[in-house]
């Protein structure tokens, strides 16, 4: 169980020296590239946990589609890609205020949750969890509504972006 | 009996133990073998496909090919390797020196990560995830990622036009071929290609699923970005797009990526219709399994550069036409078709389920024709109609929209 312990340590690791750089780099493609590894880190995080399904859905989303939009979206604004103007906006002081209180929040949130000592239940050998996960997002008694309503506002989202591009004539 | 890898693989895996290492240990090490033994084994095949690209090409063309070096030129490539080399190593000037050098390895290494999921015989299977065909279009989607570095970083208006294209491309030809690769999906009944080779014990899916196939096939033709969906490298529009300023053995990588991502296009698509491994007696001596997986990828990867080497280039606007109206709204069709004959077959005699499902294909590719076909004729029509010489700007827009 070390090996795994190790190989977490430093996936997070690097990921969170990702995501820092992502936030810190000057130039914006390079940011958007660490901010790729950042998301690679979090899906390899997922392949640790045995969660190959959203291992695999977390790369062909975020880096598959929304990464390549955002570096596609930067390399379009080419003279904006080196920022010459000062890095940390004037409301710092809010934003670490919020941030220390979201952490404080969420660790007192967490250190009286005792689900870190409970033993894990054993996923039974023959069941495949992407089947489980199947059944259960067409399943009346879980996840069909939220599945159905993600849908609705995908629809949607499609529809719109056609009548957007809709050629009037 | 049969099967010299995993034999060699449990000695290996004896021996160590043996020595009193830890069984975790072994384990780790047995993975890192595994890893280097199939990587090894793919790129040496690499090394040979640049000599069976160029003798292939030859004879589509009506040439001989290289013939001087070695019998019938199989010494070439070692030639082409050592002068690649030997090249100059250019980096231009404000290219981003790290982004720049890691866009080939990408390239090539994304191609790689595929081979972990193609089973190759029935004993020896990569990696055996039960996402496997969703893997392989994550990795495609991480390969989109390596060329945009290359167009980005080297600092030239044509390679970031090509990388530009690239992305259109890849964005737009995903949406059909993930459609489409739903449709083995739902004949085996999951997403582990291991399973899905297994799935296929009497018939191919090739049968059950022709349009499919010829979906996914094309789709990969245009995610490879060959001919005749090669606007990504147009040497006469964008010189060679994304790759323009790459020398020796850097250009060689990328080179040895295309060639090889042929290869892997051809492994997959065969491990999902065609069988994979599967061929007479491949189950009681595993290794032939390999062998008739690498006839089968050979086929399609002969298959693709006999398209390459007799189409011209399309237009980007008609190969995004043909994607959008074309491709999408056939691979939806096709998907619904199968889901309902899947659920409705379900029960009646084996026969019957491959004789629906294939009259169901022929059915779909009827009509599309027939579509087609009418489709083709009102545009003749339109083209053939006399237009005024000089019309008003309106005219002219309504007439040139179909």
């Amino acid at each position: 169980m070390t090996g795994m312990h190790f190989v977490f340590l430093i996936v997070a690791v690097i990921t969170l020296g990702a995501a820092l750089m992502a936030v810190t780099s000057r130039n914006m493609v390079h940011a958007a590239l660490w901010l790729i590894l950042a998301l690679f880190g979090v899906a390899i995080t997922f392949a640790i946990l045995n969660a190959g399904f959203l291992a695999v859905a977390q790369v062909i989303i975020y880096i598959g589609a929304i990464s390549i939009l955002m570096i596609f979206a930067i390399m379009m604004t080419r003279r904006l890609i080196a920022d010459a103007g000062g890095q940390i906006s004037s409301n710092w002081p809010w934003a670490a205020l919020i941030a220390v209180v979201l952490f404080g929040g969420l660790w007192w949130l967490l250190s009286g949750w005792g689900g870190f000592n409970t033993t894990l239940p054993s996923i039974s050998a023959r069941a495949d969890p992407l089947v489980e996960l199947g059944q259960a997002l067409v399943s009346p008694s879980a996840y069909i509504i939220p599945f159905e309503v993600a849908s609705v506002l995908l629809l949607a989202a499609l529809i719109g972006a056609i009548i957007i591009a809709w050629e009037r004539k | 009996m049969g099967d010299p890898v995993t034999l060699i693989a449990q000695w290996l895996e004896n021996l160590m133990l043996g020595w009193g290492l830890a069984p975790q240990a072994v384990n780790l090490i047995m993975t890192v073998i595994g890893v280097v033994v199939i990587a090894v084994f793919v790129l040496v095949i690499d090394i040979f496909l640049v000599w069976v690209e160029r003798k292939v090409v030859a004879r589509f063309q009506d040439r001989l090919g290289p013939n001087r070096l070695g019998p019938f030129g199989l010494i070439q490539p070692v030639a082409d390797v050592i002068k690649l080399l030997i090249k100059e190593d250019i980096t231009p000037v404000g290219a981003d020196r790290f982004v720049y050098n890691m866009a080939p390895v990408m390239a090539l290494a994304t191609v790689l990560m595929l081979w972990a999921v193609i089973p190759m015989a029935p004993t020896i299977v990569g990696s055996d995830i039960n996402v496997g065909v969703l893997y392989v279009v994550a990795i495609g989607a991480i390969s989109t990622l390596g060329i945009i570095m290359a167009g980005w970083s080297s600092n030239n208006k044509y390679a970031l036009l090509g990388a530009f294209r690239m992305v259109a491309q890849m964005v737009s030809y995903e949406v059909p071929m993930v459609i489409a690769l739903l449709v083995p999906v739902i004949l085996a009944g999951t997403m582990g290609i291991n399973a899905i080779v297994d799935a296929q014990s009497p018939v191919w899916f090739v049968v059950l699923a022709p349009i499919a196939a010829v979906i996914v096939f094309l789709t990969s033709i245009a995610e490879l970005g060959r001919a005749p969906f090669d606007m990504v490298e147009a040497e006469s529009e964008i010189v060679a797009g994304f790759h323009i300023e790459y020398t020796g053995m850097k250009f060689g990588m990328f080179y040895a990526g295309e060639l090889l991502h042929a290869l892997t296009v051809g492994g997959i698509i065969s491990s999902l219709f065609l069988g994979g491994w599967r061929g007479p007696g491949a189950e009681a001596i595993p290794i032939l399994g390999v062998g008739y997986l690498f006839i089968k990828a050979f086929f399609i990867y002969w298959v693709i550069m006999w398209l390459k080497y007799s189409l011209p280039r399309l237009r980007i606007d008609h190969m995004l036409g043909f994607n959008w109206k074309f491709l999408t709204p056939l691979s939806l069709v096709v998907v619904i078709v199968t889901a309902i004959l899947q659920k409705v077959l379900v029960t009646s005699p084996y026969w019957l389920y491959v004789a629906g499902m294939l009259v169901a294909n022929v059915l779909i590719a009827w009509i599309t024709l027939l579509i087609l076909r009418s489709r083709a004729r009102t545009e003749r029509k339109r083209v053939a109609e006399p237009r005024p010489v000089a019309a008003p700007p309106s005219t002219t827009v309504s007439s040139t929209t179909p």
